[in-house]
């Protein structure tokens, strides 16, 4: 922990920054706490999710999969496999963040794509620190307030789809999917599974067609193990 | 009650797998293999949730106001606009076309 601290000029963007992100996405838990209602859940279940999860993508998940009707354990599967990325961001902030016993505990609460993305860029331990703790901080609290209060005003509208709200989930896993279509390979990927899913969804229960798109996942990256990219960190 | 064991259940497996990712040693699971598969993953997963979500119904598949959403949500996307306007976009797109 020799580090050198940041001066307040290295500082001041960094933070800037961070709340920029913090506020941008924490905003957007009123749609999850809005759908997460429509889809069944209640206000504490709800808000329990956000606490405790912590992670857009599988809370979306986790929600939608139980709206559709289908079963815990799916729903729970689903869930934490989208949640294995957050694994993949964590090997590579270890080295960065360097932090370790109770210190590492809490980080790890925090280790979600907008911490990640506001710290893996800098150049020291002290700046990487500072972008992970203020992103990751920001967004943990106004992504449970705005979670409460999407769900409050979810259970005050009443039928979901007179508000379209059923459409805005199918929106909000392709805003979540966008960036990654633009990667080597993501456009046929994301078809191939799509249509994975719809192929199964007159054959199984719901749940099941979003883990057999996964299983594209499997599928793919065994084919193309042997053809991994040189030096990829990315 | 089944809802709040998935709630728990895969909250706590969340967690762990964030703390995996700061704890567990580089080697176990920087092997090719595995970052293969979990690099794709979340494509599948999100493009798979996409196609149920937006045209699965009760066992078999529906094409209704959802779809009209999600076309409101590409061209939203296509324009940069924020997370929030997209889904806002496209819930209104569907609202409208069922009143």
């Amino acid at each position: 922990m020799s580090e050198p601290a940041l001066s307040p000029d290295e500082r001041g963007p960094i933070v800037r920054d961070s709340l920029g992100v913090g506020i941008a996405t924490g905003l957007y838990g009123t749609s999850f706490g809005a759908v997460s209602v429509a889809s069944g859940l209640d206000v504490a279940q709800t808000c329990v999710l956000s606490l405790l999860m912590f992670t857009g993508a599988s809370q979306f998940a986790l929600v939608g999969v139980l709206g559709a009707g289908g079963s815990a354990v799916s729903a729970a599967l689903t869930a934490a496999l989208l949640g294995t990325r957050n694994t993949l961001y964590g090997l590579r902030l270890a080295p960065l963040l360097a932090w370790r016993g109770a210190r590492r505990l809490g980080a790890a609460h925090l280790v979600i794509d907008e911490s990640t993305a506001m710290a893996v860029t800098r150049g020291s331990t002290a700046a990487a620190r500072t972008g992970f703790i203020w992103t990751g901080g920001s967004v943990f609290v106004l992504w449970n307030l705005f979670t409460l209060l999407g769900a409050i005003g979810g259970t005050v509208l009443g039928d979901p789809r007179t508000y379209g709200l059923d459409a805005a989930v199918g929106a909000a896993f392709l805003a979540l999917l966008w960036p990654r279509l633009r990667e080597p390979g993501g456009l046929p990927l994301a078809l191939a599974a799509a249509a994975v899913a719809l192929l199964v969804v007159p054959l199984a229960p719901a749940g099941v067609p979003v883990l057999a798109a996964g299983g594209t996942a499997l599928l793919v990256g065994l084919l193309a193990r042997d053809r991994s990219r040189p030096g990829a960190t990315a | 009650m089944s809802t709040w064991w998935a709630v728990l259940a895969a909250g706590l497996a969340c967690y762990a797998l964030k703390l995996a990712g700061l704890s567990v040693p580089h080697q176990v699971l920087e092997r090719p293999t595995v970052r293969a598969v979990a690099d794709r993953l979340p494509v599948a997963l999100l493009a798979g949730l996409v196609a149920v979500q937006v045209l699965g119904g009760d066992q078999d598949l529906v094409l209704d106001a959802r779809a009209a959403g999600l076309g409101a949500a590409i061209v939203l996307l296509l324009l940069r606009a924020p997370f929030l306007v997209v889904v806002v976009g496209a819930a209104l797109t569907a609202a409208l076309l069922r009143l």
